[in-house]
């Protein structure tokens, strides 16, 4: 109980501390975003590629597919961080690359959650109705054609709650990057801790990430509004903007407006 | 309508427009036609009737290619479809052949199956433009031309979801005839529609078949609809030809009992 007491004897203080210390946070956060933002981008380009990829015709290029995202999900994001981080670099030239920090951190995130990614856009491509597939082919589309014209059209719809739960978990996941020299958002609370307390900098991190999810949980609303809205469920996005802003683990806004 | 000129010229002046010889399809060990026989004549209708699981669907989706052949052959325009005889040999016909053959063929389903995510306008633009290869001014003019046919010239730039059931499955019968088939598959198109949309969709269907030579192979429990626009009507019972012959013949006058239960069960 200490700690309780603690945080509330100290809480003016500390507030001031926080204050002192608010360049450097927000450096934090800006590496954090940095992070959550090029690492979710990636993990986005490696999702539809490689949950694509699942879905061709070709044997070999499903089989690599699968091997890769089974690779990723199945071996632990910390150890691929320090793989990244300590490994590549011993490797014999022209492997041996020594990385920038965000960049590692970049990387092993994309790679991580891409790969349970690719399993939601293989997922959501899967869903498609049936009777979509059928139509294509009896107007003798061509399947290239029919998956990016219309497939992924209305499966993005079905996989945008589901990556925008990946997303928030990559933000949340992003803090073990502090450890290979990373000056994100949790490395900068690490560093308050020592003249804080733990209750009020874990406390002040707690926020601070909530506040950042909420951010992409705005982002990914407003692109579910639009997508549904674009195969024809829902209203337009100009329509719908009150309900955007409902905060991380609320329930889903367009599926809560539109059924 | 164009002429019948299938694309490898392979088309003869009176050979069958679809061929079935000795059709065989199983799922699993579910054995639903066996040893089927039977022609469509170029321009001719013919409608399927039978009762709930005999094949019928079965038998348009393979035309559609939408079903792998077990074993036998389907020939379109004298151009063998999934599979052929070559000196005895059963060899599989590539996809790309499989989808030149196609091409002559239009399908309409149960339930639309419409583009959600595009407008009507491009519903119906997309496979003449990426297909048969149109300008885009080329394929919204026919589009548009058919969008008139069918009544729904005022819908072009709607979605599919703001339209009812019956406008929604008259597009698809527009998206069908901008292909220039000349094979038409009708399959219960009216059977997901309220009953009071069914004969806006019935009287397109009527006029198309007056204004056109397209071969049809149709399923539908609209026997009014039979009546009127099929040459002969096939009655099917567990994957097999029961009997077959002109409307008349057999609306009037079955020759079968289980023509006639069948009948006396939807009539
Ligand atoms: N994809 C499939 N997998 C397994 N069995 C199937 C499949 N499609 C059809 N069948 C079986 O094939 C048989 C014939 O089905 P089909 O749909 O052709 O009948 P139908 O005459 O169209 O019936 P209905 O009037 O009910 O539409 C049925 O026994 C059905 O269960
Ligand atoms: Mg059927």
């Amino acid at each position: 109980m200490d700690g309780v007491i603690g945080f509330f004897e100290q809480l003016g203080p500390n507030i001031e501390i926080l204050g002192a210390r608010m360049p450097q946070i927000l450096e934090g956060v800006q590496v954090t975003v940095l992070a959550a933002a090029f690492g979710g981008l990636l993990a986005l380009v490696i999702s539809f590629v490689f949950g694509i990829a699942q879905t061709v015709k070709l044997g070999a290029v499903r089989i690599i597919a699968r091997i890769f995202v089974e690779f990723f999900r199945g071996t632990s994001l910390v150890v691929q961080l320090f793989w990244l981080a300590f490994v590549l670099p011993q490797l014999p030239y022209p492997f041996g690359w020594q990385l920038a920090p965000l960049a590692i951190g970049v990387l092993a995130l994309g790679l991580n959650y891409g790969a349970y990614g690719a399993e939601v856009v293989r997922g959501s491509i899967g869903s498609v109705p049936k009777g979509q597939y059928e139509a294509l082919s009896a107007l003798s589309l061509s399947p290239v054609r029919g998956m990016f014209r219309v497939i992924i059209p209305q499966a993005w719809a079905l996989m945008i709650p589901s990556l925008s739960n990946l997303w928030i978990q990559l933000l949340k996941g992003s803090a073990i990057v502090s450890t290979v020299l990373l000056y994100d958002l949790y490395f900068r609370v690490e560093q308050v801790r020592d003249q804080t307390g733990t209750w009020f900098a874990f406390l002040f991190a707690l926020v601070a990430y909530y506040l950042v999810a909420w951010v992409i949980v705005i982002i990914m609303n407003a692109l579910e509004v639009r997508a549904k809205h674009k195969i024809g469920r829902g209203p337009a996005l100009s329509d719908s903007l009150g309900t955007l802003l409902r905060p991380p683990g609320g329930k889903n806004v367009a599926r809560g407006a539109m059924v | 309508m164009p002429e019948n000129t299938a694309p490898d010229g392979a088309t003869s002046i009176g050979a069958p427009h679809i061929e079935f010889r000795d059709v065989v399809k199983r799922f699993g060990d579910n054995t639903v036609l066996n040893d089927l026989n039977f022609t469509v004549a170029k321009g001719e209708r013919v409608t399927l009737i039978g009762p709930s699981g005999s094949g019928k669907t079965t038998i348009l989706r393979l035309v559609m290619t939408l079903e792998e052949l077990t074993g036998g052959y389907i020939h379109v325009g004298g151009a063998p479809l999934q599979y052929e005889d070559q000196g005895g040999k059963r060899v599989r016909v590539s996809d790309k052949t499989r989808r030149r053959t196609t091409t002559q063929i239009g399908m309409v389903f149960q339930h639309f199956n419409l583009f959600p995510n595009m407008t009507v306008l491009e519903n119906i633009t997309e496979a003449p433009i990426h297909v048969m290869g149109l300008s885009k001014a080329e394929a919204i003019s026919k589009a548009e031309g058919l969008l008139e046919k069918v009544g729904m010239s005022d819908k072009r730039d709607f979605n599919p979801s703001q339209l009812s059931g019956g406008q929604q499955q008259r597009v698809a019968i527009a998206r069908a005839l901008a292909m220039d088939p000349e094979i038409l598959l009708l399959d219960e198109v009216t059977s997901a529609l309220d009953p009071e949309l069914v004969g806006e969709v019935l009287a397109v269907l009527k006029d198309i078949a007056a204004e056109t030579d397209i071969s049809m192979l149709i399923v539908t429990h609209e026997m009014q609809f039979a009546r009127d626009v099929s040459d002969r009507v096939m009655m099917f019972d567990q994957g097999s030809i029961v009997e077959e012959g002109s409307p008349e013949k057999i609306f009037s006058d079955p020759g079968h009992q289980r023509t006639r239960d069948f009948l006396h069960a939807v009539l």
